[in-house]
């Protein structure tokens, strides 16, 4: 899908060079993301990938504005958000982004019901006339996720696991978003109920053709759901490319590594299979010094062009 | 592998809960054996039981537990040689604090944020179970402590064990985790969710790392688990388990390439590998039941598309499909309908069995 619209239209948004340093003391700034840069089209799916401290949920949090980004660009629809925010601004981006969290316990306000939760949106943009409004939409959006409109009387803890990760779909569709930005928001749930809420986030992909920046650490999930994938590590994205480009033709050795250690469930193949073991301060990279390189198609690599000749030799 | 010695032998175990809403039959009827110097996995949902039962073994059971029948067997040699047997269930809790806990079973808890003391350094942690179980001298217990961090592959041994958990990294937290468990050199190592709370690339290691300790020092190792994928690399033997009973049991390449059982079916199913190209991905439908009211025929009735008749009005038994695989279904009953498997699984486990063939 991304390919043809490549062409034809916009990206929605535009991350350049985005630089996110936490300063921590006089003497020690956290550098979590160093000059990331990437592109979202407006209906496709994009994944990030990366180990924990790789400033995937970072950027994500960058992005939406949850930080003040350091240094760099992001624009989101034609806008530069990542400066000062005016009026207008802050507005367009509350609106078409939002984003779903990882634990849906700690992302839902106990003492709230679901209804309060979902329409505080519609009430805060002016977009629901009166409450017997909000209670039409919040009844009608509880419908779409798969829960049903009685729910909204019930408080957080009423729901399961699943059901709370609806409800905070809920919550960040209603304001019809043009991008959602879902930072690990399946980690934390079952198998099957994972399966459940995937699917849910297809559909609704389908229905109102909105994009998603997808993070999470789980690469089988992440090729399942994505176009486009970049790989993080240590604050700098080290490859990205379509899922086909990554999955069978990995250039990077962290990206080799990440993926020789995904797990199979093939009891004979995991018996023999041993993941590659990737430790950047004895590789003898080092991300700062590499640029990135185009190895065919959409398909770009970090690294100095003697790194990338050995790689793809 | 296996010496064929049964080390723990979990007959007929029940447990039900006390709470406010009423009382949850949380567990119904578990049997399990583990020998010695294998690797059993349970498998479940969130709420089928399988944190519970192990919970019964190492007497930690909340209070409003009760613990309805049946017996949780450990057998083991004892000081003075000799092979003893105990029930868990029937020891007076400060005597498996004394004896059992952490010297002949231990325990890896699934979150090491919170299963390290955070005010105290990781050396003190790990010699904590060898001056309590062993009766060692303050050397001794410093030098095995650092030998354990070795082992565990924490490679500036002698720096870390000065540091707080803090300053470590999860994998790393983790890794002091296991290094705790095996202080008192235990038979047994429970592993809840060890590595939920980990990377994938950590995951692996430490997996791998749990592997290699396992063929050192012959441990017997449990996994509690919702990941198919570590079940599939750590794995001898697997036991499904579903609303408080185990409803298939198998060696590991039974349960991947054969199973028999719905709810095995629908697990396997939801997880994407990494050749699912289809548009949506299985989901078993439904929740798991609600234990507080006691299900009737088969728990998973509700929730299967191939429930026949029966499943509303009786439990299936467990019906045996070799030697070491069983299952609770009515389909596998002689009188039952002939069932297919879903097409989309039946090509997928047709792929896992080709890509096995390359390793027999």
């Amino acid at each position: 899908m991304s390919q043809t619209n490549e062409n034809l239209q916009e990206p929605l948004l535009e991350v350049s060079n985005l630089i996110q340093h936490f300063r921590v003391s006089r003497s020690f700034t956290v550098k979590a993301v160093n000059g990331v840069s990437f592109n979202i089209y407006p209906g496709e799916t994009y994944g990030l990938v990366g180990e924990s401290g790789s400033g995937k949920t970072t950027i994500g949090r960058s992005v939406i504005r949850l930080y003040h980004p350091t240094s760099g660009s992001v624009r989101f629809q034609g806008r530069e958000i990542a400066g000062k925010l005016d009026g207008e601004t802050r507005e367009v981006l509350r609106k078409d982004m939002q984003m779903i969290f990882q634990d849906p316990m700690a992302s839902l306000n106990p003492r709230k019901k679901v209804e309060d939760i979902i329409g505080e949106g519609l009430m805060i943009h002016g977009l629901a006339k009166d409450r017997k409004e909000r209670q039409q939409l919040v009844g009608d959006m509880l419908k779409k996720v798969g829960l049903s409109p009685e729910h909204a009387a019930r408080y957080p803890h009423q729901f399961s696991g699943g059901q709370r990760q609806r409800v905070g779909i809920a919550r960040a569709l209603i304001m019809n978003p043009k991008l959602i930005i879902a930072d690990e928001c399946i980690s934390a749930l079952d198998v099957s109920i994972q399966a459940q809420v995937v699917n849910l986030m297809k559909d609704i992909q389908e229905e109102t053709h909105c994009a998603y920046l997808f993070i999470a650490h789980d690469l089988s999930m992440v090729k399942y759901i994505s176009d486009r994938i970049g790989v993080l590590h240590l604050g700098y994205m080290v490859e990205a490319g379509t899922k086909e480009e990554i999955f069978s033709n990995p250039v990077h050795p962290y990206t080799k590594s990440l993926l020789s250690a995904i797990p199979h469930p093939n009891p004979e193949v995991e018996r023999h299979r041993t993941a590659v073991a990737y430790d950047y301060a004895s590789s003898g990279i080092d991300y700062a010094a590499g640029t990135e390189h185009s190895v065919g198609g959409s398909h770009v690599v970090l690294g100095t062009d003697e790194e990338i000749r050995t790689w793809t030799a | 592998m296996s010496e064929n010695k049964t080390i723990l032998n979990i007959r007929d175990l029940d447990i039900s809960f006390k709470t406010n809403a009423g009382t949850v039959h949380a567990i119904r009827g578990v049997n399990l054996d583990l020998q010695k110097g294998e690797t059993v996995a349970i498998v479940g949902e969130s709420g089928s039981g399988k944190s519970v039962t192990m919970k019964a073994a190492m007497g930690l059971l909340d209070a409003n537990a009760t613990v309805n029948r049946g017996e949780i067997l450990y057998t083991y040699t004892d000081e003075k040689g000799q092979e003893t047997t105990v029930d868990l269930l029937k020891l007076p809790k400060k005597q498996l604090r004394q004896h059992y806990n952490g010297q002949r079973i231990a325990m890896v808890f699934q979150d090491p944020m919170t299963s390290l003391d955070p005010t105290m350094t990781i050396g003190k942690q790990i010699m904590e179970g060898m001056f309590l179980h062993k009766n060692m001298s303050k050397e001794a217990a410093k030098a095995r402590a650092l030998e354990l961090l070795q082992l565990v592959g924490i490679t500036d041994a002698e720096k870390r064990f000065k540091n707080y958990p803090h300053q470590l990294s999860g994998g790393m937290r983790q890794r002091v985790v296991i290094a705790i468990a095996l202080s008192a050199d235990p038979d047994i190592l429970i592993c809840d969710e060890p590595t939920t709370a980990l990377d994938v690339t950590i995951q692996a290691r430490i997996l791998e790392l749990i592997m290699d300790i396992q063929e050192k020092m012959k441990l017997s190792v449990i996994y509690i688990t919702h990941d198919l994928g570590v079940v599939a690399k750590v794995a001898d033997y697997v036991n499904v388990m579903y609303a408080g009973k185990i409803v298939e049991v198998g060696n590991v390449n039974e349960i991947f390439f054969e199973p028999k059982h719905p709810y095995t079916w629908g697990l396997l199913s939801a997880m994407p590998d990494l050749e699912t190209e289809d548009d949506r991905l299985y989901s078993i439908p439904g929740s798991p039941p609600n234990l507080l009211h006691e299900p009737k025929g088969d728990a998973f009735a509700a929730r299967n598309q191939f429930a026949l008749a029966i499943d509303e009005k009786a439990e299936p038994p467990l019906f045996q499909v070799s030697p070491t695989h069983w299952a609770a279904t009515w389909l596998l009953h002689p009188d039952a309908p002939k069932v297919e498997i879903p097409p989309e699984l039946q090509a997928r486990l047709e792929r896992a069995r080709k890509e096995a063939e390359k390793y027999l």
